[in-house]
């Protein structure tokens, strides 16, 4: 194609996506830099039902005063990417001067909340993804082996958790892990412990989270590597049963590497989705033992009365930056593909 | 301060009111106005809302009332533009604190001169004599029991200190009735922050340091909390760090508690016939918040709903809008709702659902705090208090942890330099 031609062919699609997603992302890093004016407080009196107080108010002229003569805020450049709550050197710094043992160490740095999120969010994402790809794969070996009259009902049923919104499908889980609930009770019927609790263990509660997160987006992977088992050639798999290749022989050598384009797209997507795990732990109030970079700007944004722009977006870059890390090594194996399929 | 003597106050005051409504005619503002209403989602904020548009919507342009328990969440982006999309928010104690920092909301000194004649003025939230709310219920935590769980541990009074809750709840596990005979609200988040500055105020705790945005949590007063905090949650449900109100009533309604810190609001859905048994609804009892020593001040957070009007709204409309809603606050709207909260209006007949809210302010609980840099310091405690709770760190850990969190917050909101 004409390098004039392939121009107006992508620039629909090009302006579209710095519209809504470069200048967005700029915005937000822009926001990124800035922090609030100083609030000028002034001693006031407060009355009401319950009697008089001496308190502080904000001095809104003041403070509208300095609004206006810089609207987007105070520049603080870096330091809200280095903040406490966020990369935190100087907390690690002290950590890493005062502390005897390397377990010492991590226990300070876990304590910290964006490293906190970050432990939650990266092993959540190293066990869903690889787990994800593998059951999705084998349940679509298994439906594709199924006698036509069953397929459609099992592909049905397979793509149900699919269907369920997380949220309310997280909390349906939460509530029947619930120690009243269907699974909560028969688990302590299992282990005969009346007080084993899903939700009151950081363990418990993390494996729980995982096993949503891998029941939730198996659908993906399975019917993605459904639609694949379809264009397996033929010919080639009868050429292998000719050779004298087992079933199981004839799925690793033929099917899986046919199949590979569509585990590394589905790697992609899947790393990216699992990297902003949110709802999940939103429903099932894990909060206490589990949090996210997601939920961290949840956080920032919602609940403390005055929403922290700058932190959110410092979070935010920050699970992009996190996402571009873990995507590239599977970019650099599509691109290579690419080439080696070009020349 | 009692609920009575507030109400009293009330009836002094529409007795010496103008003639305006001794002739019992609901005055509304200035006609073919648009009147907006931006409130939460509770019975009796629809009672007065609702009240408010049977008086005056025949006469306004427009009348909508949008209750929403995001209310809170939208209403600064709502209120910001110019006109704003609400002419009034019913807020709360900690959700005035959020408005007024934006400067969204007007004083209404001028309003309340011209239709408030019935509002007495111990209902009027003034700040610096500027008044910026009209409070109509109150709200607190406070401690509910049930006396026939603690009369078979054998104990024939309801607990009034924290010591007391804990020996009754110790009494309830070793007679083996119950192994978690506590409830509280303690989800991760605002409920735990909540319950931490129930038994921080109790034990004489201060925020910050006095006309500052300083931190001072990290105190005697904040490690001596904690430590009451851990010891009532030894005797509360594993599950503890999810349940907010809604789970801590299912609890207290399917009999699954005996001791419970919750909100007086819930005291008439508790007590009601429906969702429990009669054996709940008629031993529970409705007492103050526990205290730190006898007689000491109740661990709780004191709380009014009150309606505020907007800043960007021309003054017809906030005329308007005020009129209608000061007409709501009747003694015959009390007395069609009245089990619907703790009502400071004339006409409120406390009933056993609010005996607890009237204790807990008679014993002279501390309303929430009305400063402009609560809500980060709530936000910080809810996210950093459940490691000492799970026993990961100490309690000045925590508190430190709060602290610096806070800290970080606060930088950037421009609270601290």
């Amino acid at each position: 194609m004409k390098h004039r031609t392939f121009f107006w062919f992508i620039l629909p699609t090009l302006s579209a996506m710095i519209l809504f997603i470069a200048l967005p992302i700029v915005s937000v890093f822009v926001q990124s830099l800035f922090v609030g004016h100083e609030q000028v407080l002034v001693v006031s009196e407060s009355c009401g039902p319950f009697g008089c107080k001496e308190s502080t108010k904000i001095d809104l002229e003041a403070t509208e005063k300095l609004r206006e003569e810089a609207p987007l805020g105070k520049f603080n450049g870096a330091g809200t990417y280095l903040n406490r709550s966020h990369l935190a050197f100087a907390e690690i710094g002290v950590a890493w001067a005062e502390t005897e043992t390397w377990g010492e160490f991590w226990s300070v740095v876990g304590d910290l909340p964006f490293y906190r999120a970050l432990a939650f969010t990266l092993t959540y994402t190293a066990v869903v993804t690889p787990l994800v790809i593998l059951l999705g794969l084998a349940i679509a070996l298994g439906v594709n082996a199924l006698p036509k009259l069953f397929k459609g009902p099992s592909i049905f049923i397979s793509l149900l958790p699919f269907l369920v919104t997380p949220l309310v499908g997280s909390l349906i889980l939460f509530w029947m892990v619930d120690s009243d609930g269907v699974i909560g009770a028969t688990i302590q019927l299992i282990f005969d412990d009346p007080n084993l609790s899903l939700k009151a263990s950081a363990a418990l509660t993390w494996t729980m989270l995982i096993v949503y997160g891998v029941w939730h987006t198996l659908p993906f992977s399975f019917i993605t590597f459904y639609a694949g088992l379809q264009t397996v050639p033929d010919d080639i798999l009868e050429a292998a049963k000719v050779d004298g290749a087992s079933k199981w022989e004839s799925t690793l050598h033929v099917v899986v590497p046919h199949l590979m384009p569509l585990v590394s797209f589905v790697t992609l997507m899947l790393l990216m989705d699992n990297f902003r795990v949110f709802e999940p732990i939103v429903s099932f109030s894990a909060e206490a033992h589990a949090r996210s970079l997601s939920w961290i700007i949840y956080n920032d944004l919602r609940e403390s009365g005055n929403p922290l722009y700058g932190s959110a977006g410092a979070t935010s870059m920050l699970t992009i930056i996190g996402v571009v890390i873990l995507l590239t090594p599977v970019l650099i194996r599509t691109w290579r593909d690419f080439n080696r399929k070009a020349h | 301060m009692n609920i009575k003597y507030l109400m009293m106050v009330g009836a002094m005051s529409t007795l010496m009111g103008t003639a305006a409504f001794a002739a019992g005619h609901a005055a509304c503002g200035p006609d073919g106005q648009s009147i907006r209403i931006l409130a939460s989602d509770f019975p009796a904020i629809h009672a007065v809302a609702g009240t408010a548009e049977e008086n005056c919507a025949s006469g306004a342009s427009e009348f909508t009332r949008n209750h929403t328990t995001e209310a809170r969440q939208i209403m600064n982006a709502a209120l910001t533009p110019n006109p704003a999309e609400y002419t009034s928010v019913i807020v709360a104690n900690s959700t005035l604190t959020q408005l007024m920092n934006d400067g969204l909301v007007r004083p209404l000194n001028d309003l309340v001169d011209k239709y408030g004649a019935n509002i007495p003025d111990n209902l009027k939230i003034s700040i610096d004599g500027n008044v910026m709310a009209i409070a109509f219920m109150a709200n607190s935590q406070h401690l509910f029991s049930r006396t026939d769980i603690l009369a078979k541990a054998g104990i024939d009074s309801v607990p009034g200190t924290y010591d007391e809750v804990l020996a009754a709840a110790k009494a309830i596990r070793e007679a083996g009735i119950m192994e978690y005979p506590i409830v509280m609200n303690m989800k991760t988040g605002w409920n735990v922050g909540e319950s931490f500055n129930l038994v921080f105020l109790a034990h004489g705790g201060e925020f910050f340091k006095p006309g500052t945005a300083e931190p001072t949590i990290n105190s005697e007063a904040g490690v001596a909390a904690l430590n009451t905090l851990k010891a009532l949650v030894e005797y509360a449900h594993p599950d503890h760090l999810t349940q907010a109100s809604n789970e801590t009533q299912g609890l207290w309604e399917a009999g699954e508690a005996a001791l419970g810190i919750m909100w007086g609001s819930r005291g008439a859905p508790i007590l009601d016939d429906e969702g429990s048994t009669e054996e709940v609804t008629s031993n529970t009892v409705l007492s103050a918040a526990p205290s730190v020593e006898p007689g000491g001040v109740p661990g709780a957070t004191l709380w009014w709903d009150g309606f505020t009007i907007s800043t960007n709204v021309s003054d017809a409309e906030a005329e308007a809008t005020f009129a209608a809603l000061a007409s709501a606050l009747t003694p015959e709207m009390v007395a069609a709702n009245n089990d619907d909260a703790v009502w400071l209006l004339e006409g409120f007949k406390p009933g056993a659902a609010a005996a607890g809210v009237s204790a807990t302010a008679q014993g002279g609980a501390a309303p929430y705090p009305m400063l402009p840099q609560i809500g980060l310091m709530h936000n910080a405690l809810g996210a950093e208090l459940t490691d000492f709770l799970q026993g990961n760190e100490s309690a000045e850990k925590a508190l430190a942890d709060a602290e610096a969190a806070y800290v970080t917050a606060a930088k950037e909101a421009g609270f601290l330099k």
